[in-house]
């Protein structure tokens, strides 16, 4: 690690006023680690965890608002993301390991849109709105391929808002050494709309199955994805599982998804 | 027995210190103004160097010194040594190239040592070092057999120009021709036995301190053999004569074999710290340790099996190809040599068996004994073409197996070993039982009925433990003695320590060991202690791997306690006032035959410092005894492992369901920590199978070098054991003991894989079999499942 300046941020406006050319730290479960490679060099971090105004769950009914620094831990066991959307508590109780989800954040991860992270998949398939300390963007517009959003320099995220939906599910496939989701793949429908996202396989990060959306908007269930495959170019290959095995387990964590 | 005696599952001694965080590891020892070192390492797989300019980093701050290849050559230390000598088939030696503790002149691996910083801080050499730099040429690197071998490739060594460091058999060939000739059936195999880094818990460490006042050095190393360590750093590498080096080895957090060598590390730190008159300290990260551990396995095999009349086995041909990494480590020659192909008979009476195995230098890790060290590899050949051949002549594997078995003992196979006691049926038989075999059809049609593709695998593994005699493997090659010595020192009050040779990193010692000498001498276990790791304080020893420890550690003690009861027998006639003869010694008292007088062992011991009671000119006083041991043979734990699981065909992964593992490790001392040993070595070797898998790119970077991309077992990927134990004791020892330390890791790959070709129906899967390889074997075996 290299030698940085710490602020630890006391609101949101300090936090944006402060940060400069440096980093937020939310969880730090990507920063510190590529910080300790030295891989990353932050000349300057700002420190979000005693900022207040990041933190906490909400729901009015129709929209489920969860601060920035909602700890996956919170999310997995809060009884208003319970009652609101279930499928997403659920899936928070699956990120990591307990270490990890009780120090790591929502906005953290989805800022940093790591391509085989959870909440990407839940924020694309519940079309939820990322607030941040300046504008609100639409999910769809959120996310830009690998590790990059449509977050500005110094842009802040300070909420995710989760319209509520008829049913939200999630399946995922770890990857067998880090346990990360080498596919994953979440549901949602509301009214006669349906979103397919897919995290961990794409190589430009998380997507929108279309195919499957139309399918499942016609007949919902596992047996309307039967035979339907999702074209292993636009999916990513590694040691863990080339494009073709991964492209495969898209069809079958959707399946698993809907309960088959 | 008694509780806390032979045979009693006594609750290890040394947990507490270890689970409160009192453990004393090398990393936490500071020596008053000690610095620290960082090591540059090579970023090429293959590379000259041209030159390294140390001028910018040396004025970073904190820097006390940066020391290169050519320091090393300046002050003539020694290169680092490969402690067997291997013949080729044409009576030559092998080719072991140099290997100095700095690379000089050429790096020949990723994790390859360019230089060392030392400075005030981890950080600041850190640092300083990214301000060397380093004029590489780089050269083509050759990452695998195959490209190492390949017709003009880059020689990685001037000595061997073809990458092959030796080619040598064993065995009688024309007999084994003789036996295919008149084979009714041959069973053939291709198999590849994977590449592993061993990840101990505990990362390795070293501290190098020297006295000047009294021209000595002083070595904390995490290592298997301390003794060991510092001959080799003696005799080869010259650092101090070994009455003016100490190596300790303090708690140690694991090896399964990483820790027997000497590493560059240690033997710089050691070195540097006279050089810049300061104690040097360095402890490994994680990093390092997946580029710089000896790795283990990585074998290339051709085997075929020649069958006759009712599946009996005629003979056994093997052509293995060893990857021995660019360097030879301490033992390495030995590993697919004489580790390996003595144990190609397995548990079955093969009348002709012949070897050959090639070893090859990579641009890659050096591969040296990892967890079981050649029997692993050997037990995978011989299992996999058991099961095999059974499945070709449509036998039952079991059944097999039992028409095979050695059954008269001693059985001398054509391949060195002469098994000395065994009953190979009996721990077959009961794994059957045990396991229900019975019922797996009817488990597997469930299974079936579920979309799951159910098999079940048989493992009847041998192993040969406790390496000896000193002579015959001084015959094969072996640059040391394979004994151990112990000390045995009766304290006035009638406590004991115990000093061993063997070193314990997680086997247990301190437990075990205070378990024999507690029942022997009849004292409570807490008045026994155990000392080990300190060549100032123990004697002499070898060291332990190979599970050597129970039979030739504890055998060592046996001895040394057989002269301390003759001793204290001695002492305890004066005492007693009754002729020698007439003294008896049981459950912690000296009796007179025939009469009511006794004196306790503490009662003994006080005469014995005292000596009132003999004249100390006839009868010396104290008591305080050593011995050495020198086994006559290996020991020859054996057993049958058998592993059910169930595999999901639309995902490929796999669920372990069962698991039943029946040893006969000889007699037992504390079947808890055997237990422990069978359920550690099971994960490992279900680790090889299914998850772990060392892989380096063309160019020789290493993909698989963080716990992101190198899939160690977790406590979910296993199931819970059933382990049984059959008992013939071993002959060759007084405990009767063979060795359980590294069966598991040995048993368990066959078991796993024949499982999972039995649920397939087809041959076509490696290790290890992840969820992507068993998704596309599985496709056939569905579309034939759903045929039936």
């Amino acid at each position: 690690m290299y030698a940085f300046t710490h602020h630890s941020a006391t609101s949101i406006a300090d936090a944006v006023k402060s940060v400069g050319e440096g980093k937020y730290l939310a969880g730090g479960h990507t920063l510190v680690p590529t910080m300790k490679q030295r891989l990353a060099m932050p000349g300057n971090i700002v420190d979000l965890n005693k900022v207040a105004e990041l933190k906490g769950v909400s729901d009015n009914g129709g929209v489920l608002t969860v601060k920035a620094m909602t700890r996956h831990y919170e999310v997995e066991n809060s009884p208003v993301v319970q009652k609101a959307i279930p499928g997403l508590a659920k899936l928070a109780g699956g990120i990591g390991d307990p270490q990890v989800r009780h120090r790591g954040t929502m906005g953290g991860s989805v800022a940093n849109n790591d391509p085989a992270a959870d909440y990407p998949a839940a924020v694309l398939a519940l079309n939820a709105t990322i607030v941040t300390d300046r504008r609100r963007i639409a999910a769809d517009d959120y996310f830009k391929g690998l590790f990059t959003t449509a977050l500005e320099d110094s842009e802040l995220i300070t909420a995710i808002e989760f319209p509520h939906a008829d049913s939200f599910s999630y399946a995922k496939f770890r990857n067998p050494a880090s346990l990360y989701a080498m596919v994953g793949v979440a549901i949602a429908k509301k009214g006669g709309a349906v979103r397919v996202a897919v995290t961990g396989a794409g190589s430009d990060g998380v997507f929108r199955w279309k195919e499957a959306e139309d399918k499942l908007a016609a007949n919902f269930t596992a047996a309307a994805l039967d035979g339907l495959a999702v074209s292993p170019s636009r999916v990513n290959g590694d040691l863990h599982g080339s494009a073709e095995y991964r492209a495969h387990l898209i069809g079958v964590m959707a399946k698993r998804a809907m309960g088959a | 027995m008694t509780a806390t005696g032979i045979g009693a599952p006594v609750r290890r001694k040394e947990d507490f210190r270890f689970i409160t965080g009192k453990g004393r590891y090398v990393d936490d020892i500071n020596r008053p103004g000690q610095a620290y070192a960082y090591f540059l390492r090579s970023p090429h797989a293959h590379a000259t160097i041209n030159k390294i300019d140390t001028s910018a980093a040396l004025k970073e701050p904190g820097v006390v010194a940066i020391l290169t290849g050519d320091d090393v050559a300046a002050d003539k230390v020694g290169g680092l040594i490969c402690g067997w000598m291997i013949h080729n088939k044409d009576g030559s030696p092998m080719k072991g190239g140099a290997h100095p503790a700095l690379a000089h002149g050429k790096v020949r691996y990723v994790g390859d040592h360019v230089a060392v910083v030392i400075a005030e801080t981890l950080a600041q050499a850190r640092d300083a070092s990214e301000k060397i730099e380093v004029d590489y040429g780089v050269l083509p690197a050759a990452a695998s057999i195959e490209s190492a071998r390949k017709a003009g490739a880059a020689a990685i060594h001037d000595v061997a120009p073809d990458n092959q460091v030796y080619d040598w058999h064993i065995g009688d060939k024309a007999a084994a021709d003789a036996a295919f000739a008149q084979a009714k059936h041959v069973t053939k195999l291709d198999i590849v036995n994977n590449r592993l880094v061993p990840n101990p818990m505990e990362p390795r460490a070293a501290v190098g301190d020297y006295d000047m006042g009294s021209d000595s050095f002083t070595l904390y190393t995490t290592s298997q053999n301390p003794h060991v360590a510092r001959l080799v750093l003696s005799a080869f590498i010259g650092i101090a004569p070994e009455n003016k080096l100490r190596v300790i080895a303090p708690d140690v957090g694991g090896g399964f074999g990483s820790k027997i060598f000497i590493y560059a590390e240690e033997t710089i730190c050691v070195w540097a710290a006279k050089k810049v008159g300061r104690p040097v300290k360095w402890t490994s990260d994680r990093t390092e340790a997946f580029l710089s551990d000896a790795h283990g396995r990585d074998h290339v095999t051709h085997a075929e099996m020649a069958l006759g009349d009712n599946g009996k086995i005629l003979g056994l041909r093997v052509k293995t190809r060893a990857n021995m990494g660019a360097y030879l480590s301490t033992f390495a020659s030995s590993v697919p040599t004489y580790l390996y192909a003595p144990l190609l008979s397995g548990q079955y009476n093969i009348p002709a068996i012949y070897a050959e195995v090639e070893a090859v230098y990579t641009n890659t890790a050096p591969v040296d004994a990892y967890r079981g060290a050649g029997r692993p590899e050997a037990t995978f050949v011989i299992e996999r073409l058991a099961e095999v051949a059974a499945r070709e002549l449509h036998m039952d594997p079991a059944e097999f197996r039992r028409r095979n078995f050695v059954t008269q003992f001693p059985h001398q196979t054509p391949v060195i070993m002469a098994y000395d006691a065994g009953d190979y049926d009996a721990s077959l038989t009961l794994a059957q039982k045990m396991h229900d075999t019975a019922g797996f059809l009817a488990r597997k049609a469930a299974s079936a009925a579920n979309g799951k593709l159910r098999g079940i695998g048989y493992s009847a593994y041998i192993e040969a433990c406790g390496i000896a005699p000193s002579a015959a493997v001084g015959s094969l090659g072996a640059g040391v003695g394979l004994w151990e010595s112990a000390e045995v020192r009766v304290n006035p009050v009638g406590t004991v320590e115990i000093l061993t040779g063997s070193h314990s990193h997680g086997q247990g010692h301190e437990t075990t060991f205070a378990q024999l000498v507690s029942s022997r001498l009849g004292i409570p276990l807490e008045n026994v202690s155990i000392v080990h790791g300190d060549t100032d304080k123990v004697q002499m020893g070898m060291g332990t791997y190979g599970s050597r420890s129970g039979a030739v550690g504890m055998s060592a003690i046996v001895k040394a306690l057989d002269k301390i009861e003759a001793k204290a027998k001695k002492v305890a006639a004066h005492v007693l006032e009754a002729a020698e003869g007439d003294i008896e010694f049981k459950d912690g008292k000296f009796t007179v035959k025939g009469t009511d007088k006794s004196a306790d062992f503490g009662t003994v011991a006080l005469n014995a410092y005292i000596a009132h009671k003999f004249n100390g000119q006839e009868l010396e006083p104290g008591l305080k005894e050593s011995a050495f041991w020198d086994p006559t043979n290996f020991t020859f734990p054996a057993g049958v492992h058998i592993c059910e699981l169930e595999i999901d065909p639309a995902t490929g992964v796999i669920k372990i369901d069962r698991w039943t593992a029946v040893d006969d490790f000889g007699n037992v001392i504390n079947p808890m920590i055997v237990e422990g040993q069978v359920h550690g070595g099971i994960a490992q070797g279900v680790g090889q199978a299914l998850l772990e898998g060392a892989v380096y790119d063309e160019s020789g970077q290493l993909l698989t070098a963080s716990f992101m991309d190198y899939t160690m077992p977790r406590a979910d990927d296993l199931p819970s054991y059933n382990v049984g134990m059959t008992v013939t004791p071993c002959p060759s020892n007084p405990l009767g003991i063979k060795g359980c330390g590294e069966a598991g890791a040995i048993a368990s790959p066959p078991a796993v894989i024949n499982a999972i070709t039995n649920a397939l129906g087809h041959e076509n899967i490696t290790m290890p079999a992840t969820p992507e390889k068993v998704w596309r074997a599985a496709q056939s075996a569905v579309r034939k499942q759903a045929a039936e």
